[in-house]
This record gives C-alpha cells, sequence and structure tokens, in this order.
C-alpha cells in the first residue's frame, strides 16, 4: 500500500477576514511519503499545516483522509486528531508536566490507554529520541533541542500515522539544529508519513520524497528534490531558492 | 484615662495600659478567640467557596466561541455571559457592608426568612469573593500561551481535558498569590459582617469594650489577634507557594558514568 493517498487536500482555501492566505491549495500526501513544505515567509506554509490538524478552520475546501472528507463533521476530530501529530516551532511541552507525564497524558486521555501501557510506550519512544534518562524533567529545565526531541516524542506515542512539522528547528540555537534533525532523518527511514515545513534546504533535499513550494498562498510548483533544488521550472522557484541558498 | 467607671476591680484604677490589657484579655479571652474563630472560618470558608465560583466562571467564561455553533447555543452563550457579567460588575462595583445589608435583610423582606447569621456572613464573603476571583481566573486562563492550548488539541484532547491536565494547572499556580491576597482580604474585611450581628472578632470587640468602657485597649487587643491571623496566614501560603514551585533539580536515570547524578538548574517559568 506504499502509495494509497493517505491525505487529500483539494480546492482549500483559508481566509482571515478579507486576507485569502491559502487560495486553492490541492495536493496528495501518500502513505509512508516524506512531504518537504517550503516558501518565503508569510506564504501560508503554516496555515496550511493548521488546516490539515484542524487548528484552523478551512473557509472551503476539502481535506480527505483515507478517501473520507475530515471537514462534513462525519469523522470525530479528536480520532482523526491522534493519528495525525503535530510539531511546533515553540515545542508548546506541557509546562505543568514532566517529560515522562507529558508523553502519557494524550495516550491516556485520547487513546484510553491504562497507564502502565502508557508510561511503557513513552519510554519506548523517548528513548528513541535520546531523552529516557530525562523523564523527571520538567520543560523548563531542558535544552531547546531536548524539548523538541520530547515534542516529537510526545507525537510519537500517540502512535500516529503521519507527522506535521512546522519549522521544528527555527526555534533552536545552531548547535542544537542538528540533534533534532538527526530524530526526524531516522523517523523517516521509519515509513511514518511526514509532512515538514522547513527552511533547512539540505534536510529537504536528503531526506524529502518530495519537495512543495508555496508563494503568496498557492502551491508554485512541486517535484522531488533534484527537480526543484536542480532544475526548478518556476521563474518564483528560482528567485527564492537563489535568495535562500546564496 | 475615664477613671470614675472604673469600677471592674479594687486596683482598677492603678493599671497600666498594658496590664489593662493583660486584665481585659484574661477576663475576656474566650470572646476575643471565639471572635476569631469566626472570623477565620468565614474567611477561611468564603475564600475557598469564592475561589470555587471564581473557577467555575473563569472556565465558563473562557470557553471558546465557536462561530459555527447553532443560534440557541449561541443565545444560551450570551445570556450567561452577560449574567456573569451583572453578577461580577454588581459585587465588585458595591462595598461588603451595603451588600451584607441587602442580602440579610433583603431576604428577610422578601421571604420572610431570617438566615442564620454564621450562614449568611460566609454565604456573603463567598458570593464577593467569587466575583474577584472570576477575574482573576480568567485572566490566569487568558494568560496561559496559546501553544498549551494547540499541542493538546493537536493530540486529540478536548477544551474541557486541556483544562482540566494543562491549563488549570498553570493558571491556578500563577494566580496563588492573588488568592492569597484575597484570603487576606477577607480576614479584615469579615470585620463589616458586624453590621447583621455575625459574632466575629469585630463584633465581639465592640461587646467587650461596651462592658468594659475600655475601648482602646480592646480594640488594641483586636488589632494584634487580626495581624497575627493575617502574619501567619501570609506565612503559610508563602511556604505553599514554594513547595507548588516544584524541585529545582531532576535526577538522570540509568545514565551509567554518574548514575542518578543531580543536575540543576533553575526552572526559567
Ligand atoms: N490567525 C490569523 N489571523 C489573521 N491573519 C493570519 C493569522 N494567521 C496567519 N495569518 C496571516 O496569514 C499569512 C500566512 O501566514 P503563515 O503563518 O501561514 O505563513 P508562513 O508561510 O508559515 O510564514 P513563516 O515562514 O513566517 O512561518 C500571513 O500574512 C499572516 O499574517
Ligand atoms: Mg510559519
Amino acid at each position: 500500500m506504499a502509495d494509497a493517498p493517505f491525505l487529500e487536500i483539494r480546492h482549500l482555501r483559508k481566509r482571515f477576514g478579507t486576507n485569502e492566505v491559502l487560495r486553492d491549495i490541492d495536493f496528495t500526501v501518500r502513505k509512508g511519503e516524506v512531504v518537504c513544505i517550503i516558501g518565503a515567509s508569510g506564504s501560508g506554509k503554516s496555515t496550511l499545516l493548521r488546516c490539515v490538524n484542524l487548528l484552523e478552520r478551512p473557509t472551503e475546501g476539502e481535506i480527505r483522509h483515507e478517501g473520507r472528507n475530515i471537514l462534513d463533521g462525519s469523522v470525530p476530530i479528536a480520532t482523526y486528531r491522534a493519528q495525525v501529530g503535530m510539531v511546533f516551532q515553540q515545542f508548546n511541552l506541557f509546562n505543568n508536566l514532566n517529560v515522562l507525564e507529558n508523553c502519557v497524558l494524550g495516550q491516556m486521555k485520547v487513546l484510553k490507554r491504562p497507564r502502565a501501557e502508557a508510561v511503557a510506550t513513552a519510554m519506548r519512544y523517548l528513548d528513541k529520541v535520546g531523552m529516557a534518562q530525562y523523564i523527571q524533567a520538567r520543560p523548563a529545565q531542558i535544552s531547546g533541542g531536548q524539548k523538541q526531541r520530547v515534542a516529537i516524542a510526545r507525537a510519537l506515542s500517540m502512535e500516529p500515522e503521519a507527522l506535521l512539522f512546522d519549522e521544528p528547528t527555527s526555534a533552536l540555537d545552531p548547535e542544537m539544529v542538528g540533534e533534532v534533525l538527526k530524530v526526524m532523518r531516522d523517523l523517516a527511514h521509519t515509513g511514518l508519513t511526514m509532512l515538514v515545513v522547513t527552511h533547512e534546504m539540505a534536510f529537504a533535499s536528503e531526506v524529502a520524497d518530495r519537495v512543495v513550494f508555496m508563494d503568496e498562498g498557492v502551491i508554485v510548483e512541486e517535484g522531488v528534490p533534484s527537480v526543484i533544488f536542480g532544475e526548478p521550472k518556476q521563474e518564483r522557484t528560482r528567485t527564492f531558492l537563489k535568495r535562500v541558498l546564496r | 484615662m475615664g477613671a470614675p467607671l472604673l469600677a471592674l476591680t479594687v486596683a482598677a484604677a492603678d493599671r497600666s495600659f498594658f496590664e489593662w490589657v493583660a486584665y481585659l484579655f484574661a477576663r475576656y479571652g474566650s470572646m476575643f478567640l471565639s471572635g476569631a474563630e469566626v472570623t477565620l472560618l468565614i474567611s477561611l470558608s468564603g475564600t475557598i467557596v469564592g475561589f470555587a465560583i471564581g473557577l467555575l466562571i473563569g472556565v465558563v467564561r473562557t470557553v471558546p466561541r465557536r462561530p459555527e455553533a447553532s443560534w440557541p447555543a449561541k443565545a444560551l452563550r450570551k445570556v450567561v455571559d452577560v449574567l456573569l457579567m451583572v453578577y461580577i460588575e454588581v459585587f465588585r462595583g458595591t462595598p461588603m457592608i451595603v451588600q451584607a445589608m441587602v442580602i440579610f435583610y433583603g431576604t428577610a423582606q422578601a421571604f420572610g426568612v431570617r438566615i442564620p447569621y454564621l450562614l449568611a456572613g460566609f454565604a456573603i464573603v463567598s458570593i464577593n469573593t467569587g466575583a474577584y476571583m472570576a477575574e482573576i481566573v480568567r485572566g490566569g486562563i487568558l494568560s496561559i500561551d496559546k501553544g498549551q492550548f494547540e499541542a493538546a488539541h493537536s493530540i486529540g484532547m478536548t477544551h474541557g481535558q486541556t483544562m482540566m491536565n494543562v491549563v488549570l494547572p498553570q493558571a491556578i499556580r500563577n494566580i496563588l498569590p492573588a488568592l492569597g491576597n484575597e484570603f487576606v482580604i477577607n480576614i479584615k474585611d469579615t470585620s463589616v459582617l458586624n453590621v447583621i450581628s455575625v459574632s466575629e472578632l469585630f463584633f465581639e470587640t465592640k461587646s467587650v469594650a461596651g462592658t468594659s468602657y475600655k475601648t482602646f485597649e480592646t480594640f488594641f487587643i483586636a488589632s494584634v489577634m487580626y495581624l497575627v491571623m493575617t502574619f501567619t496566614v501570609t506565612r503559610i501560603l508563602r511556604l505553599i507557594e514554594r513547595k507548588m514551585e516544584g524541585k529545582s533539580t531532576y535526577t538522570i536515570h540509568g545514565s551509567q558514568t554518574t548514575p542518578e547524578s543531580e543536575i540543576r538548574i533553575r526552572g526559567g517559568v
């Protein structure tokens, strides 16, 4: 089932007041695919990701998850969200809970897992991101890179089918970017579906199956990294890449 | 001093200020203490119940408005919002002493029932504190970073689950100083309940002053007792706050070189 469509986004529009931030977005993510979204600041990348996770309600259009439109009210939102996790630029760890509890809470409340199972699952993923030693630490007591790795473990603990990343390394000090990208690189090889908004072009060209370039609320161009970075067809893509790869 | 009135004991005329204080406390100690007890009882229970009222209202008022909600739901929401706002404005905008009179004599006149004094006092302090705490709690909830809600929602938690497990624990911790402050204010402000004959410390002090005619000395005792109560409560609250800050260290687990080594980093929040 390697290329069954996992997410199909059709004619998606999002307006904030009169400001149309997403204009007729159309694209498909297949199971197990790693898609990187690049584009200038304000082009609507975060808004797109937030629409996919329903943190923003799209103004128009469809988001199909395994064939079912999640916007028509027929799919329980909590179930859908548990299957599509999100990692934020600002980490957003629960400040009142330690590292372990951050990864346990959602499992118990949303998936209704018994505590022992939730703890075991959390430990498995905390170990995977190299944070198993820090289970007792509170978010305020660990570094940015460590926070982001815990945030990834928290999302993974829900055992989702897909993870959305919104500029996961943009808030990090340069020396901590590597540890987070390494975790993400390892994840990409596990067959997890990933949708990554990033300014890390090297990461995108190395890890992505497909790169999507957005500008002013539309998808200008998409394709395999070698094409997008090597021989982009659109003028706007070329201009953008020239600016960021300089 | 009002010498002719001091017919209480033989040596009365020769007593110094502090001897009077000691004498009055020995003679009327049980009245002072029972007054202090009622003051503490009403202010503590009133603060707790007021906090509960404030929590409830703060939580209700911060339920997100959904544009896609049905119109009856929206109308209900509007009505509830207006009612809560009226409650908050009325009780924050009038003195508690006036509220006490209006509620006590109002219920007596309207329903023909006299609420027991103690219960009336407790109710007034609770309702009054509730109005203040409602705004404090709402502010506390709104001050929590939006990212906390989004992270919880993004893994499928409901608004209620997010409130209970993530937002309220943080908000309550932040408003604890304000809650303590409310408690201290209540210890002092229960004194106004003497107008409806609640036998709290001020009321009892007034009776002692009335029988002994030593107004200055009796109220001096009362002020010391108020001070002891507020000071003790303030200290205890500081202690609780410090406890709630959590440990400033954590243990690294299973590290081979230094098992159970302590990492010392100050929590920055
Ligand atoms: N809640 C909101 N209300 C109004 N306008 C918004 C809101 N969120 C985003 N916008 C606007 O939508 C546009 C796109 O924002 P978005 O955050 O999606 O861009 P982005 O591509 O993620 O940019 P960046 O690289 O800076 O993160 C911006 O012009 C922004 O001002
Ligand atoms: Mg963004």
